[in-house]
């Protein structure tokens, strides 16, 4: 499999009155073709900079994409993009998914004509057609009665209905990325179901590639390929599924593993929540963002950033307890991901 | 736990008039029991009337029928003086730790109101005792004279938690206490409710919508629907057996953290949305969503019944 996607050592900072918050901090990935990946990390870690990176979402200023930093997609540099190719490469090639299906939408136009409106920039079509387009697109998220409900405007329509609009209209170009930034945070757990399992049957049927930001490991564990963990920045660790839940390597992503309860094991045990805040990014981070809060941290943690070790091909971790010179340390028994052996 | 019980809820009807002839039914005819020194959960999707019913038995709401007991007396019925006395005993934890702080009081006058109302005390005192209440729950007096603009959300909740302290209540409702808190904090929220549970033998009605988060922390666990409750049981055997076919879809359809017992489950695959609650057809509420739908359920509403020692649930197929 190709990579569809790559980014490397992605640094972008906001320039506030307080200074300059580095809000990422050197992020490489790829993305395959068909590949779900996804990016898991507590509020403020970057993952949704980091999406709206890749779509050049970002106002800039305040926000820099720092030099150095590189977006490739099919061979092409999306930091290098002028105006009008960017204007088909969003919602072309690549689109989006958010959070709030609430916000998203345009209040003051019927879905019908939302949906038809980046048919009409992109494919360069008639209304009518656009029109006719958009009811098979309704009908493809499943969204019954299409014909009347294109008429609707986005209040008429409840959560759920609302993210199946936003995904129709994600979709409406057929992108071959899909990037979906918690799109079912704010749903209820029957209408998450629903909404996960129509972007996985999208996802066999047009073989896209998502990118799917969450703080929901349950979701990650049904539904993406290979995952990321990021926090204050950084990618700490990334790897496939597996390697993630039941074979990670580092303290942080234990600590995440730990602190949901799973519903189906039989377990009154106290919960490990981690201690302390994540770092303030606007101060200079020294050595391992992690280790103010690291149960193992060394002292080296606390003056030298831990360069990435590779445990597989897709397996890679940064963390000081990789080094052959720190004391071994045992996977702490999970609640979360208990092993499988 | 003792079998004492100390909240009694007996056909409680919450019904909000929202227009002409339409009526809201957002507790409808709610039967259930909390007893001493348990945490009761509760649980269901958005608008299922779980935080109306939570304020209601409180009193915050009156009730449009039914009764709600407290140590056997009347809540809806009480003397004024007999409130005040109740609202001792009886607080609440909100949902949005945001919203539910003055953003012009300190916190130390956030915490002390409650104790101004119902003790005297001397300065000294009153000040020592908003230290001891910061202490409880894991922060130190130096907060006492911040606002809460200051201070993160979990901090925040913290301090919704010391309020509700404060009076020395038996009885705390928490209204959804964590699900506006990031994951990991989520955690320590919990873990200091249930400290507290066994440092101050407290009684919970814990609502929530997050499943495994509910199952974690209380004894029992009931799910509402639309207004009704469908099904109350422990809540280890909620999970293991569940009866009623809305709660057997709705434990299906949360997504556990471990990928290779996802691969292996089987869905029950929800169809559509919950339906309004306005101007609801008789019947069971579930019948357009459920795939055992028989003739009776679109006729008569099913009753509560105990169908196995200490597992109710209101459903035509249990007879």
């Amino acid at each position: 499999m190709s990579s569809i996607l790559e980014v490397k050592d992605l640094k972008v900072s906001f320039k506030t009155y307080a200074g300059e918050v580095k809000a990422v901090r050197g992020v490489s990935f790829d993305l395959k073709k068909g590949e779900t990946l996804a990016i898991v990390g507590e509020s403020g870690c970057g993952k949704t900079v980091t999406a709206k990176a890749i779509l050049r979402l970002l106002k800039e200023p305040p926000a820099i994409i720092k030099e150095g930093s590189q977006i490739i997609f099919n061979g092409e540099n999306v930091l290098k993009m002028n105006k009008k190719r960017l204007q088909h490469f969003r919602g072309g090639d690549i689109s989006m998914i958010f959070q709030d299906p609430m916000t998203s939408l345009n209040p003051t136009m019927t879905i019908g004509n939302q949906i038809a409106e980046s048919l009409i920039i992109h494919k360069k079509i008639k209304k009518k057609q656009a029109i006719n387009e958009a009811i098979r697109l309704l009908e493809i998220v499943n969204i019954p009665n299409a014909k009347e409900r294109i008429k609707s405007y986005p209040h008429q329509l409840s959560g759920g209905m609302r993210q199946r609009v936003m995904i129709a209209i994600a979709l409406s170009c057929s992108p071959k990325i899909l990037i979906a930034d918690e799109p079912t945070t704010a749903l209820d757990v029957t209408i998450q179901a629903q909404i996960i399992e129509l972007l996985n049957e999208l996802k066999r049927e047009f073989n896209t590639s998502v990118v799917i930001v969450t703080h929901d490991l349950g979701v990650v564990a049904n539904f993406a390929d290979r995952v990321q963990v990021m926090y204050a920045g950084h990618v700490i660790e990334t790897g496939n599924k597996y390697e993630i839940f039941y074979e990670s390597k580092h303290p942080y992503t234990w600590a995440l593993l730990n602190s949901v309860p799973r519903l189906d094991i039989e377990c009154k045990a106290e919960l490990h929540p981690l201690k302390g805040t994540p770092p303030d990014l606007i101060l200079p981070l020294e050595g391992c963002p992690f280790a103010s809060r690291c149960e193992y941290a060394m002292e080296i943690c606390l003056e030298k950033k831990p360069e990435e070790t590779s445990i597989t091909d897709s397996h890679r971790v940064s963390c000081w307890l990789q080094d052959p010179r720190a004391p071994k340390v045992e996977r702490p028994i999970n609640l979360g991901g208990t092993t499988n052996e | 736990m003792s079998k004492e019980k100390l909240v009694e809820i007996i056909n409680l009807k919450k019904y909000f008039h929202v227009g002409r002839n339409e009526v809201l039914k957002a507790v409808d005819d709610v039967t259930f029991e909390i007893r001493r020194g348990e945490t009761l959960g509760l649980v269901g999707e958005s608008g299922c009337g779980k935080t109306t019913c939570g304020r209601t038995i409180l009193g915050i709401y009156n009730s449009t029928d039914g009764q709600v007991l407290y140590n056997g007396q009347n809540v809806h019925k009480m003397s004024s003086s007999e409130k005040v006395k109740f609202k001792k005993g009886a607080q609440i934890i909100f949902q949005d730790p945001y919203a539910s702080l003055d953003p012009r009081m300190t916190i130390g006058e956030i915490i002390a109101e409650g104790i101004d109302v119902h003790f005297k005390l001397k300065e000294s005192e009153r000040i020592a005792r908003i230290d001891d209440l910061l202490e409880k729950v894991g922060m130190n007096s130096d907060f006492r004279s911040r606002f809460p603009h200051e201070l993160s959300g979990g901090q925040r909740q913290r301090i919704g938690i010391a309020r509700a302290l404060a009076v020395e209540p038996d009885f705390i409702v928490c209204d959804e206490p964590i699900s506006a808190l990031d994951v990991s904090i989520q955690a320590q929220i919990v873990n200091l409710l249930i400290k507290l549970q066994n440092q101050l033998g407290l009684t919970y009605l814990f609502i929530a919508h997050d499943l495994s988060m509910v199952k974690h922390i209380s004894d029992r666990v009931g799910v509402m629907y639309l207004g009704s409750l469908v099904e109350i049981t422990e809540s280890q055997e909620l999970y293991r057996k569940p009866l009623h076919p809305y709660t057997k879809s709705l434990i299906s359809a949360i997504p556990i953290p471990d990928p290779k017992v996802e691969e292996e489950r089987q869905r029950i695959k929800l169809e559509g949305e919950v339906p309004s609650p306005i101007n609801t057809p008789p019947g069971c509420k579930f019948v357009k969503r459920c795939s055992y739908a028989m003739d009776i359920c679109g006729k008569v509403s099913p009753e509560l019944k105990e169908v196995e020692k200490d597992h109710f649930v209101a459903c035509h197929l249990y007879k």
